[in-house]
């Protein structure tokens, strides 16, 4: 099979509410970022894939709001097309493109602006209409009834969860394009107000706005093309069953998309094979069940980033996790951790982590 | 930089969701029998509530009813402590609870309890509204049960 290269990759920066631009121009940036990175022009793409959510933007086929921002009409124009869902899934999308021989090179793009809807009512309209949604269940209130459940199944405790809120908290201070900049002291975090017991202000994802996109390119593109790259060498991605008829303690298809992703790369022993990870972590209990499931719960270098902990434009999260694993291959991550040669990012999208996609990149060699 | 303006607006689209024959069977239940109605499938055995009519597991028709509950397990809780205009009443408490004769967890309220003195695993029952009207809310609420 062909192997497919991510050749640039670029963000905006993430900010609680970025007034100044609306979403199409937050692709733009993300998207005109990554060429730049890759050194090439939009008529060197030739397809795009957007991941964009309706609710979160507020109009049907949110994802033709972005196509002129994308660039599918520059020039000659391309094909483009959209997933509703995480950003990882529309790379899985753009790559699976690549793969069928129709295209070289894919631009996936993603975005959200959490300021401009209501992320309670956004997030209630996850439920069943018929009979779920009057409950007033959220995100934030069902990953509660998760986290109990977590924590007490596995014995970790609100404490260990701190510790991942305090360290992400850390990295996303050195790390320019996060929303949230000041580290949280384990003090701090434990006293952050209860909003949904377990859970605490700090143990949960901001909202922010922003744009994140990749440059995905074939073999053949990506060799001739030189410059920075890193290699996919493994992606899986796996559904759940609906809250309720799973354990929420574990992710069976976080496991199965994992060890999809594992097989392809053929990685036997991911604790060893893997060197730095970015997971989507909604909230702090979530990086630890994630970890458990994708067999790395004793890696040490995990969000470097900061993780969705310190920024959360909540389509793009997954896809800023890819970037942010491209980036530590390359060497070129805000805290770098020394010598990755493979790297992990994972998504995830749906309530209490219902579908997920892990992807394992590496280096020429 | 100058004034950037900001278009305040929203989204007011009526629907009207049909329940199909399953959950229309189950709404009813609630509605004119205080009855907890599931579905069984034939492959798996698990038993749905709300019920389904197929099983995600075997993709097959879960043709078998039966009552469950109005006890449960309590498998888990929180209390919403902030506002939302989605709320049914204000900071309420959630469960997750596995009722008797069900294999899956019903999200729903609880209430004649504070959050302190809810327990995982306790028992809990159904509590039955006055006025019902064929919704999800036609249970009130689960509290400890007595
Ligand atoms: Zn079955």
């Amino acid at each position: 099979m062909e192997r497919v290269a991510v050749i640039g990759v670029g963000q905006t920066a993430f900010e609680a509410e970025r007034r100044g631009s609306t979403y199409a121009e937050l692709v733009h940036e993300a998207a005109s970022a990554a060429l730049d990175d890759a050194g090439l022009d939009i008529s060197d793409v030739d397809n795009i894939v957007t991941a964009s959510n309706d609710f979160w933007d507020g109009r049907t086929i949110s994802s033709m709001a972005v196509g002129d921002a994308a660039g599918a009409a520059a020039g000659e124009g391309r094909s483009i097309s959209t997933v509703e869902g995480d950003g990882t899934a529309a790379a899985f999308y753009g790559m699976s493109r690549i793969l069928s021989g129709a295209y070289r090179t894919t631009l996936v793009v993603a975005h959200s602006k959490a300021s401009e809807g209501d992320g309670r009512l956004i997030t209630n309209a996850f439920f069943d209409p018929v009979c779920e949604r009057a409950l007033g269940l959220d995100a934030v209130s069902a990953a509660a009834l998760q986290a109990r459940i977590f924590l007490e199944h596995s014995g970790k405790t609100t404490e260990d969860c701190a510790r991942i809120v305090v360290k992400n908290r850390s990295h996303g201070a050195k790390n320019p394009k996060a929303q949230l900049r000041r580290p949280l002291s384990a003090r701090e975090a434990a006293a952050s107000p209860l909003v949904a017991p377990p859970l605490r202000s700090g143990d949960i994802a901001p909202g922010s706005d922003g744009a994140a996109a990749v440059i995905l390119a074939g073999e053949d593109f990506a060799k001739r093309r030189g410059g920075k790259r890193v290699w996919v060498e493994g992606v899986g991605l796996c559904a759940d069953a609906p809250l309720g008829q799973r354990n929420l303690w574990e992710s069976r298809a976080l496991r199965d998309a994992a060890k999809r992703a594992y097989a392809m790369a053929g990685i036997n022993d991911p604790g060893r094979e893997i060197d730095a990870a970015e997971v989507s972590e909604q909230f702090s209990y979530q990086e630890l069940l994630w970890l458990d499931e994708l067999g790395l719960a004793r890696c040490e270098r995990v969000n470097l980033s900061g993780g969705c902990l310190c920024a959360h434009a909540v389509i793009a999260a997954g896809l800023v996790r890819l970037i942010e694993a491209a980036l530590q291959l390359r060497g070129e991550a805000a805290t770098q951790a020394p010598a990755v040669q493979r790297a992990l990012a994972h998504g995830q999208y749906g309530l209490c982590g219902a579908s997920h996609c892990v992807w394992i990149l590496g280096n020429d060699g | 930089m100058d004034e950037i303006l900001v278009h305040e607006s929203r989204i007011a689209v009526p629907y009207a969701w049909s329940a199909g024959e399953v959950l229309s069977r189950f709404l009813k239940a609630l509605r004119d029998e205080r009855k907890i109605l599931a579905t069984r499938c034939p492959s798996c055995r698990k038993a749905y509530v709300p019920p389904r009519k197929t099983c995600g597991n075997c993709f097959e028709a879960c043709g078998e009813w039966l009552e469950v509950g109005p006890r449960g397990t309590l498998l888990s809780f929180t209390q919403a402590l902030y506002d939302s205009p989605a709320h049914p009443r204000p900071s309420p408490i959630y469960g997750l609870i596995r009722l008797e004769g069900a294999d899956t967890a019903l999200a729903h309220l609880v209430g004649e309890s504070k959050l302190e003195n809810l327990r995982l695993g306790m028992s809990v029952e159904a509590v039955f509204s006055e006025s019902r009207s064929g919704s999800i809310l036609d249970i009130l609420h689960f509290r400890p049960a007595s």
